[in-house]
């Protein structure tokens, strides 16, 4: 069972690849969309998935990545790819700041709370906050990244430097689900008055859920930024925050594969049916409730956690 | 202090109408512990059929100004919560028992239907009311002008609110809905029929969405498909203001952040005004995290 899991999953590997080479130049396109789409999904997936928090103003974070590269490489040209840990920081800096005091309140407050600061940072966008936002129009003129002197600018470039993160995350969302960390948000999940009472501090591991996602999502924010070269106020509004929230729930929270196959799904697909034009979306919307009807827990939910047996454990602490 | 009564006066209509919507928001969400997302929706649709009946069936001729906005309205609200019915019974009703959030992501897809479905059938641009409906006249109150519109608005949903108070806490069905909100378990097995409550909310709260469309439409004159996600935002953030589940609580939310919004816009700055309503939440559920009228729960353990 295990080894043919890992067989899929090398296959899926081997297959995007190669993908650029058979694709033009559009598709491969998508498929960079796809991609920012599902590290950006998997960085909320921390926080919506692992712990639970219903937080549906991911944008944001990735709006404060993204305008901070392109302030800092517009101005003091400092390369893309040098920015990537910065934008990280600073999301994660106001992630700190804006979660401090709203971490404690309950599912439904806690949303709109989160609706309500990805409008602020649109609006403060667009109004120039501090002068330097660029207003509505944005910012452009954003640098290439270059990677020891190879300058990425084609779509099938991008591709191999969106997967590659890609890659990075995966790796590193899974060690995370499977640490201390990662159980305590489930088990805070699953019910915060046994946590706690359990000795998990649940306000310090929310807060730091919220800073790891948005962490993650400032360094998507820089890949963005790069990419398009030009960034505006109208990419991070609410609306993405909602796309994001959908990847998640309906891929499977709380499970790698699920959220990435979400965003397969929700980024890819309407552009597969780009033929049906405007229908597509209205049959994108019905086919969303009758896929939460048929499938509750999202279409790959993640599998049940097993432990071996406390005897084995025993026996091996016994070893030593 | 003439600019300060005209924004007030401004505000107040325009809460009236976040107020109404927040209702449905709050009357499902009490019952059935659900965000509808699609709700601002089915006020978007209640604007768009308002338009297509009041050119179509020339009312206006007929029965002069008042009367043909009151059959409209009428009309209106009784399509809007037959769709709002029909949509509980698709996309809610298999979706009882599972996770919540199934239920919300169920409701954003309802939402991107409907949506999608407007824009289909009227196509993407604004539309345009007849703007001669009701008739263009001030009326003087203690030296100010104010539109007949916006007192008439104002009125209306006063008027709804009061009947749906009255409704809730007078009658049978009214108890039953406050029982079921309470505890649905319980509600049942005192021979409450909780599936008919559920129906029941979902053609009240729906009927005055469909209501503030209309409204809408016949103040500002314009609509658009998209204006369900805006005007519903506005109201879902009412409704949590007020406390979400509490029926008086979504009442004085719409209409504080109707007031709040306009006067904001007025006096601070009007590039902030979406975002100073939203600050104004913000600071309200740090201080009361349940909202302002929403009850303290306490955790159990």
């Amino acid at each position: 069972m295990k080894t043919r899991r890992s067989l899929i999953y090398v296959l899926i590997c081997g297959i995007l690849v190669v993908l650029p080479v058979f694709l033009n130049a559009y598709w491969v396109d998508v498929l960079n969309n796809v991609g920012l789409y599902a590290i950006l999904a998997l960085s909320l997936n921390v926080i919506l998935g692992y712990a639970g928090m219903f937080h549906m103003g991911h944008a944001a974070f990735y709006a404060i990545g993204a305008y901070t590269t392109a302030i800092l490489n517009t101005t003091y040209h400092i390369p893309v790819l040098w920015l990537m840990p910065l934008s990280g920081l600073v999301a994660g800096f106001f992630a700190l700041i804006v979660a401090r005091p709203i971490i404690h309140l309950r599912g439904d407050y806690l949303l709109i709370v989160t609706i309500g600061m990805v409008e602020i940072v649109r609006i403060a966008l667009i109004n120039n906050v501090f002068g330097i936002t660029g207003g509505a129009n944005g910012i452009f003129g954003i640098a290439r990244p270059e990677f020891f002197g190879f300058r990425i600018r084609q779509p099938h470039e991008f591709f191999y430097l969106i997967w590659a993160f890609m890659a990075v995350t995966i790796y590193l969302f899974h060690r995370l689900e499977n640490s201390r960390f990662g159980r305590a948000l489930t088990y805070l999940r699953e019910d915060d008055v046994a946590a706690e009472g359990s000795g998990v501090n649940t306000a310090h591991y929310k807060l730091a859920a919220f800073v790891i996602g948005a962490f993650w999502a400032g360094m998507v924010g820089t890949l963005y930024a790069a990419k398009m070269t030009i960034i505006a106020p109208e990419s991070f509004n609410f609306w993405e925050s909602v796309v994001l929230f959908m990847i998640v729930l309906l891929g499977g929270s709380g499970s790698i594969p699920g959220v990435i196959l979400g965003a397969f799904l929700v980024v890819g697909l309407p552009e597969i049916f780009r033929e049906f034009a405007t229908a597509r979306m209205m049959i994108f919307g019905a086919a969303m409730v009758a896929m939460m009807i048929f499938r509750t827990e999202g279409i790959l939910p993640p599998q049940p956690r097993k432990y071996p047996p406390v005897g084995e454990l025993l026996a091996d602490e016994a070893k030593p | 202090m003439e600019q300060f009564f005209q924004q007030l006066t401004n505000g107040l209509a325009v809460g009236g109408i976040y107020a109404l919507i927040a209702l449905g928001y709050t009357m499902v969400y009490g019952v059935l512990k659900l965000i509808n997302f699609a709700h601002g929706d089915l006020f978007t649709i209640g604007a768009y059929l308002g338009l297509t009946l009041l050119t179509s069936l020339g009312l206006a001729d007929r029965l002069g100004p008042l009367g043909a906005v009151l059959l409209l309205a009428v009309m209106v609200m009784g399509l809007v919560a037959i769709i709002g019915a029909m949509l509980e019974r698709i996309a809610y009703r298999p979706l009882r028992e599972s996770p919540r959030l199934s239920a919300v992501v169920s409701a954003l897809g309802a939402s991107i239907f409907f949506q999608n479905a407007v824009m289909l059938i009227y196509g993407a641009r604004f539309r345009v009311y007849p703007h001669d409906i009701l008739p263009k006249i001030a009326v003087n109150i203690f030296g100010l002008q104010i539109p007949l519109i916006r007192i008439l608005m104002l009125l209306t949903s006063v008027l709804l609110m009061v009947a749906l108070y009255l409704f809730i806490q007078r009658t049978k069905i009214g108890t039953a809905i406050r029982a079921a909100a309470i505890d649905q378990g319980a509600a049942r097995l005192m021979g409450i029929d909780v599936d008919k409550v559920i129906m029941i909310v979902f053609l009240i709260g729906p009927s005055l969405g469909g209501a503030a469309g209309l409204m809408v439409g016949l103040y500002y004159g314009q609509i658009n498909f998209t204006m369900g996600w805006v005007y519903g935002l506005k109201a879902f953030t009412a409704a949590i203001l007020g406390g979400i589940g509490n029926i008086p609580g979504a009442m004085v939310g719409g209409i504080l952040l109707g007031v709040i919004e306009a006067l904001g816009a007025a006096y601070i700055s009007i590039a902030w005004k979406d975002a100073i309503a939203f600050c104004v939440l913000i600071l309200i559920l740090i201080v009361r995290p349940t909202g302002l009228l929403g009850e303290r729960v306490a955790e159990k353990v």
